[in-house]
């Protein structure tokens, strides 16, 4: 590992000013992520400055009746917080399903967002990566890809984004907020990531030197249900395949609202629009979930070893909406 | 002197205070370990994937290996060695060697660290990924096998010691009176 500076901040402005400082800085969360890869070699920042002693912790109501994760908070009080469990329940599945107790308790909000992917390429140095050195070529392209990417990838890139609980977010329209020297600013999630293109190193649109400061949940009506479901090579403690965050709206068997996002499958959250357009106003049925499900699943362009995560797609679509509308007649 | 890429920190490990300079990129499960003494905490993989370096840092189960020592400054840090009440062995120590919970005891600090924070996560009402409901209306679970095979699914046993530990466990939560 390359030597570093580290500086823990207690202000933003502070936090601000010295990441603005020049070198090579990055802001440290749980470490859960940066800290590996710095192991590894992949990261080698000059500097690190440790944000949890900000004033960016804790979970509270917006004005507009939504709620605001602080930056800092842990995975584990996300997932704790009663009124997610009770508003937002798949988001609290979705930390729930992902990584252990222990990196729960020292991951933050903006940490997970801000993970790197899994790809076995990307945290080897001694392999071609365009993601970790750009024009080096993609090592998974015409390799080990069994879990990557089937829609939306670029022959730059077929890499997924790790995260269970972005997509979770993904499906509730979050915004994440930011803080830069010019002042403050919000991405909303579907905006955050940005589309894998020829240059997959460049991964959000935060402006440089940003520090997130929280993640704001728009409200949600009490009558929104959702679930976070997860398949995975193991029971528990693995990465997704594929996974789906979803949440309905039924009124006397019509469909008010739906929200669909799926991990696994793309450079980011994967908001399944096509198939919410065709489920939207229509009334619950099994059918129809699946014919949405396999509308959406018409872009997917599956890699030589990944075609089995189009049928895993289909039918975790299928299920999840399946079970949100039986659990709404209850 | 010390300088940008080393700093002097103080380490609360155990009970005990301890001033010392680090190099940056020293982990505290390293410094724990060679700098402290503590040999409990093992690395594993070093990587956050084994547990086997899990201590508690405030009270909640943390892995060491990616933890800088110079981050877990002023925090509270307590590793296997300062779980038991001098040469008393805690009632979950006492239950991993009763029911054979272990066979090279490698992961075994680690387990046992792990357990006894879940059990507190689990009495705070924290639900868990195999938890039906997670409403905060429903009834936190009942700590079955199905449950505690979750909520410990960080700490890996190349042995294979699993049901024992899961019975030791399950053991630890009924004198508590929290499981079914
Ligand atoms: C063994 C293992 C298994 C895992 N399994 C899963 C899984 O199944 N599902 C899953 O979703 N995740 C999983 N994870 C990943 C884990 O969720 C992430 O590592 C964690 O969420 C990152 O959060 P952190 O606070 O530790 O981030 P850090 O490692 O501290 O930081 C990550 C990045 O975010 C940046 N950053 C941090 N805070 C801010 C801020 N406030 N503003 C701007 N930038 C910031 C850092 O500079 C860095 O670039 C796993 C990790 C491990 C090690
Ligand atoms: S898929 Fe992306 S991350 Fe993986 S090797 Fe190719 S460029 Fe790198
Ligand atoms: S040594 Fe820390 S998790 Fe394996
Ligand atoms: S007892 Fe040997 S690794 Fe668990």
């Amino acid at each position: 590992m390359k030597e570093f500076a580290y500086r823990r901040a207690t202000d933003v402005d502070e936090a601000l000013r010295l990441a603005a400082a020049g070198g090579d800085t990055r802001f440290l969360g749980g470490g859960t992520n940066l800290v590996d890869l710095m192991k590894n070699g992949v990261e080698a920042p000059e500097r690190l400055i440790d944000v949890r002693f900000l004033p960016l912790g804790g979970i509270s109501e917006t004005s507009g009746g939504g709620m605001l994760l602080g930056a800092t908070t842990t995975n584990s009080d996300i997932a704790a917080h009663p009124d997610i469990r009770r508003r937002y329940p798949a988001l609290s599945q979705a930390i729930l399903a992902g990584a252990s107790g222990q990196l729960r308790n020292m991951a933050t909000a903006a940490g997970n967002l801000l993970q790197r992917t899994r790809c076995g390429y990307f945290a080897d140095p001694s392999e071609p990566c365009n993601r970790r050195a750009p024009g080096s070529g993609c090592g998974a392209l015409a390799g080990e890809h069994h879990n990557h990417a089937i829609l939306d990838w670029s022959p730059s890139c077929v890499a997924t984004h790790p995260s269970d609980m972005a997509v979770a977010l993904a499906a509730f329209d979050a915004h994440v907020r930011y803080q830069t020297m010019e002042g403050a600013g919000a991405l909303p999630l579907s905006r955050f990531y940005l589309p894998v293109g020829d240059s997959p190193h460049e991964e959000t649109a935060l402006p440089g030197h940003a520090l997130i400061t929280g993640i704001a949940l728009p409200s949600v009506t009490p009558t929104l249900r959702s679930r976070y479901r997860k398949v995975r090579e193991r029971a528990s403690y693995a990465f997704a395949t594929v996974s789906v965050a979803a949440a309905l709206e039924v009124l006397e068997g019509r469909i008010l609202d739906v929200r669909i996002a799926l991990g696994g499958v793309a450079s980011q959250p994967w908001r399944a629009r096509v198939a919410e357009d065709m489920v939207r106003d229509a009334a619950a049925d099994a059918e129809l979930f699946r014919a949405a499900a396999d509308a959406e699943l018409s872009a997917a362009r599956p890699l030589r070893d990944n075609a089995y995560k189009v049928t895993l797609a289909r039918n975790l679509i299928t299920t999840v909406l399946t079970e949100l509308a039986a659990s709404e007649r209850l | 002197m010390v300088d940008d890429m080393h700093s002097e920190i103080t380490l609360f490990v155990n009970g005990k205070t301890t001033s010392l300079e680090v190099d940056n990129r020293r982990t505290l499960l390293d410094a724990v370990r060679e700098d402290l003494g503590y040999t409990g905490p093992k690395k594993g993989c070093d990587h956050g994937q084994c547990g086997a370096c899990t201590v508690m840092l405030n009270g909640r189960r943390i892995v060491s290996c990616l933890t800088l020592a110079v981050a877990a400054q002023d925090a509270e840090i307590v590793t296997i060695e300062g779980i038991a009440e001098g040469d008393a062995l805690a009632p979950l120590q006492e239950a991993f060697v009763r029911l054979d919970s272990y066979q090279c005891g490698f992961c075994t600090p680690g387990q046992i660290c792990s357990a006894l924070a879940m059990l507190s996560e689990h009495a705070e009402g924290w639900p868990s990924a195999v938890t039906a409901d997670v409403s905060p209306d429903a009834p936190t679970p009942e700590l079955d096998a199905a449950e505690v095979r979750e909520r410990l699914s960080g700490n890996l046993c190349r042995c294979g010691a699993y049901p024992s530990i899961v019975r030791a466990t399950l053991e630890m939560a009924a004198r508590k009176g929290i499981s079914s």
